[in-house]
């Protein structure tokens, strides 16, 4: 009786174990994918998968969809979803994993380098040999195509839909108001925010929430002190974040949490929060990056006015081997075309998008992309100008603290760098951590 | 009925379709998430198998250990103070409100119907320090207190996600063990009453004892439910500062869907399952004895 039934047991475990393992190689065939860009549309519309908390790509694709893109449109209909920033890298996976990709998707950082998931697999288009293709090439800014190529290890793997650089932006009256002009040295910007303090004022404000406006600080500052390659260094292994001078750049930062440079609840405090706090004359300064013009731009929102709004970049550190001059640069999120569903007509819209998306999204949002202006745009405010003329005339550009990262570290990094501004972690414990995840990645 | 019951095809046929499906939407996924731990990567860069790595690197990690530290320390104490109050409430409804309890069990009752996701970002307000200052603050500030920065500190949050947490789920621990107390016969409790014993004494000898299994039902409950916490902590403030107030669920859920990492993510999801079993064996076993028995 107990043979017997040990002997069904093992059978019923055997059946259990070849069952969960032939799943397994279907999910794994689901993981392999040619990769083939076909001759023919094997799609009937033009998918859309964008974060949903910025609006400005689809917003965009809706309105060249009946104006110069209704051509395109009609032959291949525009349909957009949105998915959560935060749920991103989960959906695609998800989708990827059951051979679903839209046609243009939003990815993970990480999952559209060459050995991401998505460029391990081939699921995403080479924009650089597509596009030469189409003959629109061009139309990408080469600053744009070289920030675009350095944050995903190579590979044209996104469109700039967004080309953005990043800085401080401070309110000209509260400078005058302290007799301070707009640093271009970290001691000098420290004597600023202790001019400011001291005048009721807080002089920086964050979102502290989403951790990146703080890590961007702290990357900042070690492009500034060690040099524009400090981050690669690190990927490539030449150095490690625990070296003295990375930590040195963590202590610079936890030393602007401690003197309250940022203003109570600055661990809690979100972008809407942050964003009130600078344009309504309450907070001095804020590091962002160009998108904030569609803010600043907005009577509504700007009661400081937005003709009092100063840009200055990132000051250099003394005796940095970086200067002020590397601007901080990102092409917005990851966005990708899937290899199986291009075609002919995805081609046509990906033209019609090189060709009027820049001076489209410029017009109507204000906002600066990588696309070359194919249309000449008027009326343009004076700050916007001021930072397109930035994108113009950056030789050299720099990525993000988190850009050469895998997603664990980046995580860790945003979400324990609150701990690094209230003092609760060391500046040496904070990069530990970090580097430690960097070794497990490995 | 004996000899329905005596029939093992009547038997399969009756147990037969709810079993299978029982097998299908709870034994698969937990077998399947079992056979996963032994394994690292995602279904879009596929599987390698790795043998008992994970469990190894569980051990090793130190996230992993202060996500589980967390979780006992918050499962602890809000068993504790869920089942105390919420046994507080009922004797107060039963002894002391009596039958105008009613209106006092459903305003207690009501934050539990509420979504814990609103209630996360309700207390997240009501505590809020700086320009959005929140009543609690404010209220400090009249006493003369100065504004404190809650969610800041691990040990700030921590405390706000308990008086949340107790706010939000005592009243229906309080429901269910007045629903014990009713139980309990009239005459008994007179009866102890008319052999002098009152007060303490009645709820110790007399109450107690014989609501022991609703309270022993309502101890497992929350025991279960608290070291599975997840909402609470993620709508508050994301399981911060840093990793302060990360249970293990959202490490979970954060190294399955954020780090692609299913296999790591199963091994912490089986630890977990581990823990509520060997809790609620615990409890089982320290309350074998029947308490209503001399």
């Amino acid at each position: 009786m107990s043979t017997a039934f040990t002997g069904r047991r093992k059978r019923v475990f055997v059946q259990v174990i070849a069952g969960a393992g032939a799943a397994m190689l279907l999910l794994s065939a689901c993981s392999s994918n040619s990769g083939s860009t076909g001759s023919t549309d094997s799609v009937t519309e033009f998918s859309l998968l964008t974060p949903a908390e910025n609006s400005i790509i689809r917003d965009e694709l809706a309105t060249l969809s009946t104006d110069q893109c209704a051509a395109e449109n009609k032959a291949l209909p525009l349909k957009s979803e949105t998915v959560a920033q935060a749920d991103v890298v989960q959906k695609i996976t998800l989708l990827a994993s059951q051979d679903a990709l839209p046609v243009m998707y939003v990815a993970g950082t990480a999952q559209v380098k060459p050995d991401g998931d998505i460029g391990k697999n081939n699921l995403a288009v080479d924009y650089e040999k597509i596009l030469t293709d189409l003959g629109v090439w061009d139309d990408i800014l080469p600053a744009a195509q070289s920030t675009v190529k350095a944050a995903y290890g190579g590979n044209m793997a996104s469109l700039p839909f967004q080309y953005n650089v990043e800085g401080i932006f401070y309110n000209k009256k509260i400078f005058a108001d302290n007799d301070i002009t707009a640093p271009t040295t970290w001691a000098e910007l420290t004597a600023a925010t202790t001019k400011l303090k001291a005048a009721g004022v807080t002089p920086i404000t964050e979102a502290g929430k989403d951790g990146w406006p703080i890590t961007r600080l702290l990357g900042n500052y070690i492009f500034r002190s060690v040099g524009p390659d400090a981050m690669e260094k690190v990927q490539k292994g030449e150095a490690k974040l625990t070296d003295p001078e990375y930590v040195a750049a963590a202590q610079a930062i936890a030393d602007l949490g401690k003197a309250d440079a940022f203003g109570a609840g600055i661990t809690s405090r979100d972008t809407d929060t942050a964003y009130a706090q600078f344009l309504t004359g309450k907070a001095a300064m804020i590091y962002n990056g160009s998108w904030m013009l569609a803010n600043i731009n907005d009577p509504a929102q700007t009661t400081i006015g937005a003709d009092n709004v100063g840009f200055m970049p990132f000051p250099a550190v003394d005796g940095g081997a970086g200067n002020a001059d590397q601007w901080p640069a990102n092409a917005g999120a990851a966005t990708a075309t899937s290899t199986k569903a291009y075609g002919p007509k995805v081609g046509d819209w990906l033209k019609c998008i090189a060709e009027n998306y820049g001076s489209s999204v410029m017009k109507n949002q204000s906002v600066i992309s990588g696309f070359k202006l194919n249309t000449p745009v008027t009326g343009i405010p004076p700050l916007t100008e001021e930072l397109q003329g930035v994108v113009s005339k950056a030789t050299e550009t720099v990525l993000w603290f988190e850009a050469l990262m895998d997603a664990k570290t980046t995580s860790d990094a945003q979400t324990n760098v609150s701990l690094l501004v209230t003092g609760a972690t060391s500046p040496a414990d904070y990069m530990k951590l970090l580097q430690s995840d960097l070794d497990q990645a490995k | 009925m004996n000899s329905v019951l005596g029939d093992k095809k009547a038997i399969l046929i009756l147990l037969g379709p709810a079993l299978l499906v029982y097998t299908l939407i709870k034994l698969v996924p937990v077998m399947w998430s079992l056979g996963l731990t032994f394994f690292t990567g995602n279904p879009l860069s596929g599987f390698e198998f790795i043998g008992i790595d994970n469990f190894t690197r569980f051990f090793g990690d130190p996230q992993a250990i202060a996500a589980l530290g967390f979780t006992l320390k918050y499962a602890v104490i809000i068993t504790i103070a869920q089942v105390g109050l919420g046994y507080a409430l009922a004797l107060m409804y039963v002894f002391v409100l009596k039958n105008a309890s009613s209106f006092v069990r459903t305003v207690v009752f009501f934050p539990t119907v509420l979504p814990t996701v609103a209630v996360g970002l309700l207390f997240s307000s009501l505590f809020a320090v700086g320009d959005q200052e929140g009543p609690v603050n404010a209220a400090l500030n009249l006493f003369g207190i100065p504004s404190v920065d809650w969610f800041s500190t691990g040990g700030g949050t921590f405390t706000v996600a308990i008086i949340m947490e107790l706010w939000r789920s005592m009243g229906f621990f309080a429901v269910l063990l007045y629903a014990g107390l009713l139980d309990i016969p009239e005459e008994m409790l007179e009866s102890a009453r008319l052999d002098g014993a009152t007060g303490w004494k009645l709820v110790r000898s007399i109450v107690l004892p014989l609501s022991l299994p609703v309270l022993l039902s309502s101890l497992i409950f929350s025991a279960n439910n608290s070291l599975k916490v997840f909402d609470t902590v993620l709508a508050l403030n994301n399981g911060g500062p840093g990793g302060e107030t990360t249970p293990l669920t959202l490490y979970m859920f954060r190294t399955v869907f954020s780090y692609s990492d299913y296999g790591y993510g199963s091994t912490i999801a089986f630890v977990l399952t581990i823990m509520c079993f060997i809790v609620t064996l615990f409890i089982f076993r320290s309350a074998r004895r029947d308490n209503t028995k001399a």
